[in-house]
């Protein structure tokens, strides 16, 4: 008799803990997900390339963030968080202060900008108070992270110091040692130029000569403009002392894709043509690239741009940092990217981690050609006390950035 | 590389043997000169071949020609067959242990890279790095069965030793999803450091450990509370953090070592796998991927990608003691039961 009870109430126990845990499962599986909502603010204006095949697509960016918020919403089935993406482009030269402020009044706190300096800095300066961080995925400005640093804005592109070093570095190991510069005449060429410029300094090339390649407004396509360009080059470039390669500094896209095989003498070109240094490629397949390069295909049939990556990792740092704390407001998610534990797997063979000093994504600078990666940067006896992505950028040391 | 998953289950001849070695008695039977003489087969990811080494002789007898960017590799229980996934080929090849041929194939997803079977050997459990998901294979029907959605990009595979429990790790989530194998359902995630690699269980199924690639450290997880309970820090003084890249584990039958392959730092961490102190490093050949252990666990045997070699470690010594050529970018290697 007694043991009958006890087994009957033990049985009323098991059936009480079952529904119990019953009922918590289905709350559980009810309970809305911990949504975080991401704002991209990007270009209205296209700039123009020589080549169609350098030409911006329409998502240029923006779709590098929709495939990392497919990545964290993969993820954020097993965590019950769910990532939305709001886009807004915004005209070259105009005031983005109200397109963040009315973004943050619907709840947005991440921003990833794809602006001009200028315009970034508006923008962050509009959101300052309100807890905004924003992800700089567009300007390679070195200015940004230096002397116009901010608290509130990460860098995902890499600089200009950054992407000059990364090539010299490969051009010394070449021992190609002796550079003919030939720099835009507009104000990012020259800044590239001195990028340039800095890096045969630090890694002993020698300049030997600049030249300006003037922008005369002329039309980049033309019907029958290969005949003039073929003759142009050359022209251009004669009579220049003795030099290993020609290295252009040409960003806004006006002469540096006319250079390969139309230089006075047989020389390989370097910088904005020929052997480029960027942060992707359509080509890198190394370190898993591979399954990024055919998800970006699958979802959006084209190839995956330097833009995109830095979208793509601005989105996904959103997203780990947010798996790693389970929460989803801004200081929270802000204080663990600073931290010491953050590191992000960007498929560039190592981990991508933050200056602390300027908020700068360290990342290796790989090298192409168009057709095939040439190599990846940091080159092998580059050494540096901490990090041998410091060697590539501005460091610590000769920073101007004081962050606020 | 599954192979040590596979490779650890003894048939009954090799459980004999060990015992009798255990033992301390008949190792003159057991052994005809120094070392019985197994195969090795590595997987050379560039070459597109399979390399069998004598590992007794400590050479490559013979090259198999294999599909596209051969990876995972492991033999089956009744060690009739090599399985090896040639992600570029979307499947996995089927190399008749006696002639060496490729003989058949079976029906990965896309890209398959690691895999490992069920203790009955009738079962095989891939991830597919680019559908997020893990297929389930009957290896005698050569059918596909069902798939599992996992995390992004599914990698690293282990099962626990009752075969209750598939780990799988997803090296864009970062996570080791766990899989009730009897009903296919994910029962638990955890969250591990950036791009897991690698899932070994402990033979006694008491630790699961899994390597982090980028995130530069190996999770110790306790399979019951399903909890991460310690991680492994790699430091190798004079090298700098970002080349510390752990891949690869193997842990000793008793549980008492293992062996983590530090990728792009050359070396082997061996760990004290009670107190889970790093111990020594080994250096070995160049971005050291994959290992597996001899079947009487005397050698342990890496390889090494970018020095094309794959070196032969000396279990109870903690030495490097031999270097053997073989295809371009070694990747994995199984070891045969006899």
């Amino acid at each position: 008799m007694t043991e009958a009870k006890t087994s009957s109430r033990a049985l009323i126990r098991a059936f009480v803990a079952v529904a119990l845990v019953f009922l918590l499962t289905a709350a559980l599986a009810r309970a809305e997900p911990l949504t975080i909502k991401i704002g991209y603010v990007g270009r209205a204006e296209k700039k123009a390339t020589i080549s169609l095949l350098d030409y911006p697509p329409d998502n240029d960016g923006v779709a590098g963030t929709r495939l990392a918020l497919d990545d964290n919403n993969t993820t954020g089935k097993f965590l019950n968080q769910h990532f939305l993406l709001e886009e807004v482009r915004v005209k070259d030269g105009t005031d983005p202060a109200d397109v963040v402020l009315q973004l943050a009044d619907r709840g947005i706190s991440f921003f990833i900008m794809d602006l001009p300096a200028d315009m970034l800095l508006k923008a962050a300066e509009a959101g300052r108070g309100r807890d905004l961080v924003f992800f700089n995925a567009g300007a390679i400005d070195d200015r940004l992270r230096e002397e116009d640093c901010r608290a509130d804005v990460i860098h995902t592109a890499p600089t200009r110091s950054m992407l000059a070093d990364g090539l010299a570095q490969y051009l010394v190991f070449k021992r190609w040692l002796r550079w003919l510069l030939v720099a835009g005449s507009h104000e990012t060429d020259k800044l590239f130029a001195d990028a340039l410029r800095r890096a045969a300094g630090r890694f002993g090339a020698r300049i030997v000569e600049q030249r300006v390649f003037e922008d005369s407004g002329g039309a980049r396509r033309t019907d029958s403009g290969l005949v003039q360009i073929q003759r142009q080059i050359p022209l251009f470039l004669q009579g220049a002392p003795a030099h290993d390669v020609v290295v252009a500094a040409d960003e806004s896209e006006v002469f540096a894709s006319y250079l390969p095989y139309r230089t006075r003498d047989p020389r390989p070109v370097a910088g904005s043509a020929g052997l480029v240094p960027k942060s992707w490629d359509a080509a890198h397949d190394q370190w898993g690239a591979n399954q990024l390069q055919n998800r970006f295909m699958q979802l959006f049939s084209r190839r995956m741009t330097a833009l995109d990556i830095q979208a793509w990792s601005a989105a996904r740092m959103i997203g780990e940092a947010a798996a790693r704390v389970a929460a989803g407001d801004p200081q929270t998610i802000f204080a663990y990217l600073k931290g010491p534990d953050f590191a992000l797997a960007a498929f560039k063979g190592q981990k991508l981690t933050l200056r602390d000093w300027n908020l700068q994504l360290r990342q290796p600078i790989l090298l192409a050609d168009g057709r095939t990666i040439v190599s990846v940067s940091p080159q092998e006896g580059f050494l540096h006390q901490f990090s041998e992505l410091d060697t590539l950028g501005i460091d610590r040391p000769e920073t101007k950035c004081r962050l606020k | 590389m599954k192979s040590n998953h596979l490779s650890t289950v003894m048939p009954a001849l090799g459980k004999a043997m060990w015992r009798c070695v255990s033992a301390g008695i008949c190792v003159t039977i057991a052994f005809a000169g120094d070392a019985r003489a197994y195969k090795a087969y590595v997987s050379n990811e560039k070459s597109n071949t399979i390399s069998i080494i004598d590992t007794a002789e400590r050479k490559v007898v013979g090259t198999i020609k294999v599909g596209q960017r051969p990876r995972g590799i492991a033999i089956t229980k009744d060690q009739k067959y090599v399985l090896v996934a040639v992600g570029d080929d979307d499947t996995i090849q089927m190399i008749d242990t006696t002639s060496n041929k490729v003989v058949d194939t079976l029906p990965s997803g896309p890209d398959p890279e690691l895999f490992t079977d069920d203790p009955s050997g009738r079962l095989l459990y891939v991830a597919n790095e680019n559908n997020n998901t893990v297929t389930i294979i009957d290896i005698e029907r050569r059918a596909r069965l069902g798939d599992v959605e996992v995390g992004v990009e599914p990698e690293g595979m282990g099962l626990s030793p009752d075969g209750k429990i598939l780990v799988n790790t997803s090296e864009t989530t970062n996570m080791a999803h766990f899989i009730d194998t009897a009903t296919r359902q994910i029962v638990a995630n955890i969250l591990v450091d950036a791009r897991p690699r690698f899932a070994q269980f402990k033979d006694d199924g008491s630790e699961l450990w899994v390597s982090s690639e980028i995130g530069g450290t190996v999770s110790v997880i306790d399979p019951v509370k399903r909890a991460v309970k310690r991680k492994i820090n790699f430091t190798v003084p004079g090298m700098r953090q970002e080349a510390i890249q752990p891949v690869g584990i193997a842990i000793t039958h008793d549980g008492k070592t293992g062996f983590v392959a530090l990728g792009p730092a050359n070396r082997i961490a061996v760990i004290d796998a009670a107190t889970h102190q790093v111990q020594k490093f080994l250096l070995v050949g160049q971005r050291v991927w994959h290992m597996a252990f001899t079947p009487d666990e005397k050698y342990l045997l890496t390889t090494n990608g970018v020095s094309n070699d794959v070196s032969v470690i000396d279990v109870a010594a903690l030495k490097v003691i031999d270097t053997i050529q073989v295809g371009e970018l070694p990747w994995g290697i199984a070891i045969s039961q006899r």
